[in-house]
């Protein structure tokens, strides 16, 4: 069986200082390097605060594009693509084609570049 | 010392002017909006300094660019000097980049810095920012209004502005919005988004209120010249044409429709020889010019109908009949009711107050625009012309309690205290 593992959480403040950043992805590097370990790890990447996000629907042909992230409580989480994009506009193409964006909500949410030292252990991983 | 005051007057001007070209070409270069705006700040505080005593440059814009981008290089040699004493090799090799980019190269010609500032308007109105986002954005990095002068004409604290550019420019760069003009199949949704931004400016400045009147002045100008960048950049869309002949032949009227007490004066009421001339002409001459196109889009249709109140010498000579089919065009294109609204008042003024009337309860009925002064003014005023008095009072209350603009409420209670004594009278 595979599990994706979804995470939630408040909004992280807006400036978090330094050393605390630095404990949590940290943290983070320890449980990645612990499934590489035990080659338990598909693939996972941190996401940048809802503030960059942008949601995708798709009615009568049209693509509706409007800003923020995904709020509706009566839908829920059916799956997730990680893609390669050149830009917000193609990342919002590939959303508009997806077939759930015909009656439910894309949520498009960029990529957190995580700071070398960390990005380490993930690369490491994605070979595996 | 007349040197002087002229070189400041150029300076003052040019910065409304070339402020929004220099910010686009800034940020094409360098890829940081706030980077590109302080450079661009530091030039023109440079040819205040200057100009005063050597004299005003040939060429004035690009004066003001090219010391821009070299205050930009200025700027980020010195980060990186800050970099090599604390930080990393990366960080430093990204600001090494970042200048090899703003030097100037071979591409530097006349049609890309024109196009820069088409690429940023369409940056400044993409769909993944919110409404008021697009709206502060475009007028501070494109008009020149700043922080304080957006707020205020937004009625909004300036550190709310402030924090809404602050986020706004973080999320173009955080969620990788593009900066460029969009391909031919995006180009028609998002040149509608460029010119909803544009229409939404003019009319927050438009609207008669108890602000700042320069201000507001200020921002129907800029939407205006915006409008005609867009115009000149991209000639084929006659959508971008009407909307800039609509807002011209409204803005045609700004002089004639508030009084020497700030009042507001109604159409049939206006001294329609302070009417601009040269814009009506222009406005006419845009809108003519997108005749031919086989279908005709909302602001076509809206600026069709301004032309027709412009031509009216009286209120009487007004073509209510073709102002009415424009008005059911429009509601079958862009179905609404504050059209509904619009095209019910049409009627009263075409075919009696008593048919539109009728259309008018009905949107009453609906209640839909229930919180919607308009709806309420218009009908009392259906009202009152029907000798209706007591339902006049009745609507005019409401649309009072609805109504916060000054000038808007003056009219009202004038018009209130009028029904209220022809009720007296006949009760």
């Amino acid at each position: 069986m595979q599990y994706a593992l979804l995470i939630y959480g408040p909004e992280p403040a807006e400036d978090a200082p330094d050393d605390l950043m630095a404990a949590e992805f940290q943290a983070y590097a320890e449980f990645t390097n612990h499934l590489v370990g035990r080659g338990a790890m598909k693939g996972g990447e941190a996401l940048q605060p809802t503030a960059s996000a942008t949601t995708v629907q798709v009615r009568d042909g049209r693509t509706i594009t409007t800003d923020g992230p995904f709020a509706e409580t009566k839908e829920t989480l059916g799956g997730f693509y990680l893609v390669e994009a050149a830009d917000l506009d193609e990342a919002i193409a590939y959303a508009a084609m997806i077939p759930g964006a015909k009656l439910g909500s894309i949520e498009v949410r960029p990529v957190l570049e995580l700071p070398a030292e960390y990005a380490a252990a993930t690369a490491g991983a994605a070979g595996n | 010392m007349a040197g002087s005051a002229a070189a400041h007057e150029v300076v003052d001007r040019l910065f409304r002017e070339e402020q929004g070209r220099a910010v686009a070409t800034l940020i094409r270069v360098t890829g940081d909006f706030d980077l590109a705006e302080e450079a661009v700040q530091d030039a023109f505080i440079s040819a205040l300094e200057t100009w005063p005593v050597r004299g005003v440059p040939d060429n004035p814009g690009a004066w003001i660019t090219t010391t821009a981008r070299n205050r930009a290089i200025d700027r980020l040699r010195r980060r990186k000097r800050l970099l090599q004493k604390t930080e990393t090799l990366a960080q430093e090799a990204a600001i090494e980049s970042e200048l090899e980019a703003i030097e100037p190269g071979p591409s530097e010609d006349a049609m890309h810095i024109a196009d820069d500032r088409l690429r940023l308007i369409f940056t400044c109105c993409h769909p993944a920012l919110a409404m008021d986002a697009r709206v502060a954005l475009t007028l501070r990095t494109l008009g020149g209004l700043t922080t304080p002068e957006i707020a205020r004409a937004f009625l909004v604290p300036e550190p709310t502005l402030a924090q809404r550019l602050v986020r706004a420019k973080r999320k173009i760069r955080d969620a990788g919005i593009p900066y460029r003009v969009p391909p031919a199949e995006l180009l028609p949704e998002r040149l509608d988004g460029v010119l909803r931004v544009l229409y939404l400016v003019f009319n927050e400045g438009y609207a008669a209120s108890s602000g700042d009147s320069l201000i507001r002045r200020e921002l129907c100008a800029e939407a205006i010249r915006l409008a005609r960048v867009v115009v000149s950049l991209l000639p084929d869309e006659p959508e971008a044409r009407c909307l800039l002949a609509l807002m011209l032949l409204h803005d045609a009227r700004r002089d004639a429709r508030v009084g020497p007490a700030g009042e507001l004066i109604l159409l049939d009421d206006q001294d329609r020889s302070l009417w601009d001339t040269e814009r009506i002409a222009e406005g006419r001459a845009l809108v003519e010019g997108a005749l031919g196109e086989r279908r005709p889009g909302p602001y076509r249709l809206q600026a069709a109908i301004a032309a027709l109140h412009d031509e009216a010498a009286t209120p009487a000579q007004t073509d209510w009949a073709q102002i009415v089919t424009l008005y059911i065009a429009l509601q079958r294109m862009t179905p609404s009711s504050v059209v509904g609204l619009n095209l019910a008042a049409a009627v009263a003024m075409a075919d009696g107050p008593a048919v539109g009337l009728a259309m008018m309860d009905g949107i009453v009925a609906s209640g839909e625009l229930d919180a919607y002064p308009y709806l309420h003014s218009a009908r009392a005023d259906l009202l009152r012309r029907l000798g209706r008095w007591s339902e006049a009072a009745v609507a005019y209350r409401r649309a009072l309690e609805l109504t916060t603009n000054a000038p808007e409420r003056t009219f009202l209670e004038g018009r209130l205290r009028e029904v209220d004594g022809r009720r007296r009278v006949i009760d």
